[in-house]
């Protein structure tokens, strides 16, 4: 018999939660056991409350155990874990956990199931083809399959990829540029780092089929430092690539040739913003450059360039090996085909969560994600990282997609939904978006660079209570500005979580919520 | 040091070449030495044939970067949303007490440096803390203590 498989996360956030350990002591039982087990170090499920979470491959299928403590290990191999038996701690197959079944997962389809390290396991599950189908394609041909997936950019800002890269296609340049960006500063999310960590060769993939699309014979990974897992596997998975021919001169046996180089952030929060990314990769520092020109048209160094968030171009090989259609039959609106949603924060079932778009805030929070996990009541979400909205479960019929978001002077963002008990102190939050905002900001522009430290004053004044109203009047004036005034979205956007913690939560800024006040409010949009 | 002049040229040899090289160089340098020495700023500029005021520029623009080196073992606590919504306001007084220091500071004795990191990208494990580049996720005050307990001996 064949040593038997055993899956535990290498995924920084099951590392976080004492994997290593868990794996050294399966590797010490089963050896005094005198079994034979081969211990792959996979990717995480995204099912982050049971983790670390331990899979065992048996004839009919994966089996899961979790959260796995190091101290469980003895007793459960002793009940049979090493033949995916158990009691304790045993959630079974590990596809019929409802949160996993829930899902449709094109873009993390391998995430947690495929050895990161692996390509032939990557292939085995279907990786690659969307590659080979791009290297027989003109890149025209390419391009219309992404414009015809409806796919739009999954950093936030939700722009048209296709047309992006049409943009990029049609600009003349004696060369061009792939940027992968995975400057995932957004507190809540988690997407970008847990693909990299648990399914590398599906960003190789998506980086070099845009290459192939638009003509680009380079792309840059830029990666942040807080990722150092993130980085090293996919050092890893570039050096393998280029070895099998998917990177180099020859991009999949295309005759064009594609090349990726990594590069690694260093701790600022505004090179998430493509072009003080783009001033970042160019080793200057990161500030934002006005627009126009688009980078499609002026990116790195001068030349077109598609700047695309990680999780977008992760989701193009699907596109390109299952049809446009495939990807487009699924969404709501405008908001066609899955959005990897994190769950994080104050949330029982917190994880990542890969759906059609539609699903409502209330079915996120509290059907799929349980509620808090302190078990007190829900009282504000943050959707869509710092910059993003408060929503009061008042507006949890909100259904997730870029449109419906913004209509409620929301965004989306990456994705990620933080949850807060009722214990969070709103005004002390929306501090924190402005104090954050004046750490981060560039200094480039005006209304962020010393807006910021104005607003931290206000509240710090409505905090202290002093003249509130004047001050809550003078807060909404400085928003005003900041939103309308700013190069970006770090000073363009700060005002959503400010705005709508004092809307939805009035009492928190010492201001009583008289119909006056609040209408006063409601008109800032 | 006659032998920080040779490491600091070595890694600006091994960048030859490379377009847009002041980050990757400033990282190796901080890796290297621990910091970016001052006096590396005049070598990075004439060898990027940049002014010594944009390189000093572009150091002090990224948060990474440190003018003097950090104390012997590093504690970044993460002060970001999700982490705030489970408790990482007790997190930090934990390590705040245990080490005797507040956020920001580095012991006298050059043991420990404590600061504050923004997102770890683990938001579903919160909240989280890296100590000498190990992660630790679900902390609470006593825990992270306990983490740090060995480090300021």
């Amino acid at each position: 018999m064949s040593a038997r498989r055993i899956f535990v996360p290498g995924d920084a956030g099951a590392l976080a939660v004492g994997a290593d350990d868990v794996a050294a002591a399966i590797a010490k039982a089963a050896a005094t056991a005198g079994v034979a087990v081969e211990i792959v170090r996979n990717g995480s499920r995204g099912l982050y409350w049971l983790e670390p979470m331990v899979e065992v491959g048996t004839p009919t299928g994966r089996v899961a155990f979790g959260p796995v403590a190091a101290e469980d290990v003895p007793d459960l191999i002793a009940a049979g874990l090493i033949d995916g038996k158990g009691e304790r701690l045993f959630l079974g197959r590990t596809d019929e956990i409802p949160f996993l079944k829930a899902q449709t997962r094109f873009t993390f389809a391998r995430c947690g199931i495929v050895d990161p390290a692996s390509l032939a396991d990557y292939r085995a599950h279907g990786g690659g083809v969307g590659l080979m189908r791009a290297a027989a394609l003109s890149p025209a041909e390419i391009v219309t399959m992404v414009v015809a997936s409806g796919l739009r950019g999954r950093g936030g800002a939700g722009f048209p990829t296709g047309i992006k890269w049409k943009t990029v296609l049609e600009a003349a340049g004696t060369r061009k540029f792939i940027v992968a960006n995975a400057d995932e500063g957004d507190s809540g999310t988690f997407a970008d780092r847990m693909l990299m960590e648990g399914d590398p060769f599906v960003v190789i993939e998506g980086m070099a089929i845009a290459g192939l699309a638009v003509g680009a014979t380079r792309g840059y990974l830029y990666i942040r430092s807080e990722y150092p897992h993130a980085i090293a596997r996919m050092e890893a998975a570039i050096v393998t690539a280029r070895a099998t021919g998917w990177l180099g001169p020859d991009c999949a046996g295309s005759g064009r040739a594609f090349e990726i180089e990594l590069r690694v952030g260093a701790g600022a929060y505004v090179c998430g913003e493509e072009t003080a990314l783009l001033e970042s990769i160019e080793g200057e520092r990161g500030e934002v450059r006005a627009k126009p020109p688009l980078p499609a048209h002026k990116g790195l160094f001068g030349a077109p360039t598609a700047v695309n968030n990680l999780v977008t171009l992760a989701s193009v090989p699907f596109i390109l090996a299952e049809g446009a259609e495939a990807y487009a039959a699924i969404g709501f609106g405008r908001s066609r085909g899955t959005m990897p949603i994190q769950l994080a924060g104050n949330i029982r079932h917190g994880g990542l969560f890969e759906a059609a778009f539609g699903v409502t805030l209330g079915e996120l929070v509290e059907t799929i994600g349980g509620g808090t996990i302190t078990g007190r009541p829900v009282r504000a979400v943050q959707v869509g990282g710092p910059l993003g909205a408060y929503f009061p479960p008042s507006l949890f019929d909100t259904p997730f997609d870029y449109e419906s978001f913004a209509a409620r002077d929301g965004l989306i963002g990456h994705g990620g939904i933080v949850v807060f008990d009722d214990t969070v102190e709103m005004a002390a939050m929306a501090r924190f978006a402005m104090e954050f905002c004046a750490l981060e900001s560039c200094g480039k522009c005006t209304p962020c660079r010393i807006g910021s430290t104005r607003g931290v004053e206000l509240l710090d004044a409505m905090i202290a209570g002093r003249e509130v109203t004047k001050n809550a009047a003078l807060l909404e004036d400085l928003c005003d500005i900041m939103k309308f005034g700013s190069l970006c979205a770090l000073g363009g956007f700060t005002p959503y979580p400010v705005i709508s913690a004092l809307r939805h939560y009035p009492a928190d800024f010492g201001l009583v919520p008289a119909a006056s006040a609040e209408k006063e409010i409601a008109t800032w949009a | 040091m006659e032998d920080r002049a040779g490491r600091l040229a070595a890694i600006i040899e091994r960048f030859q070449g490379v377009e847009g090289a002041t980050l990757p160089i400033l990282h190796a340098v901080q890796e290297a030495f621990g910091y970016v020495p001052a006096e590396s700023v005049p070598v990075i500029a004439a060898a990027l044939n940049r002014s010594r005021a944009e390189i000093h520029g572009i150091v002090t623009f990224y948060h990474d970067f440190r003018d003097k080196p950090a104390g012997r073992h590093l504690v970044r606590v993460c002060r970001a949303e999700a982490c705030k919504s489970m408790g990482s306001d007790q997190v930090l007084r934990g390590f705040e007490q245990a080490l005797g220091i507040p956020l920001g500071e580095t012991s006298p004795d050059g043991a420990v440096t404590l600061e504050p990191v923004y997102c770890l990208g683990l938001c579903a494990t919160a909240p989280n803390a890296m100590v000498d580049g190990k992660l630790s996720g679900r902390l609470d005050g006593a825990k992270a203590a306990y983490l740090v307990a060995d480090l300021t001996s």
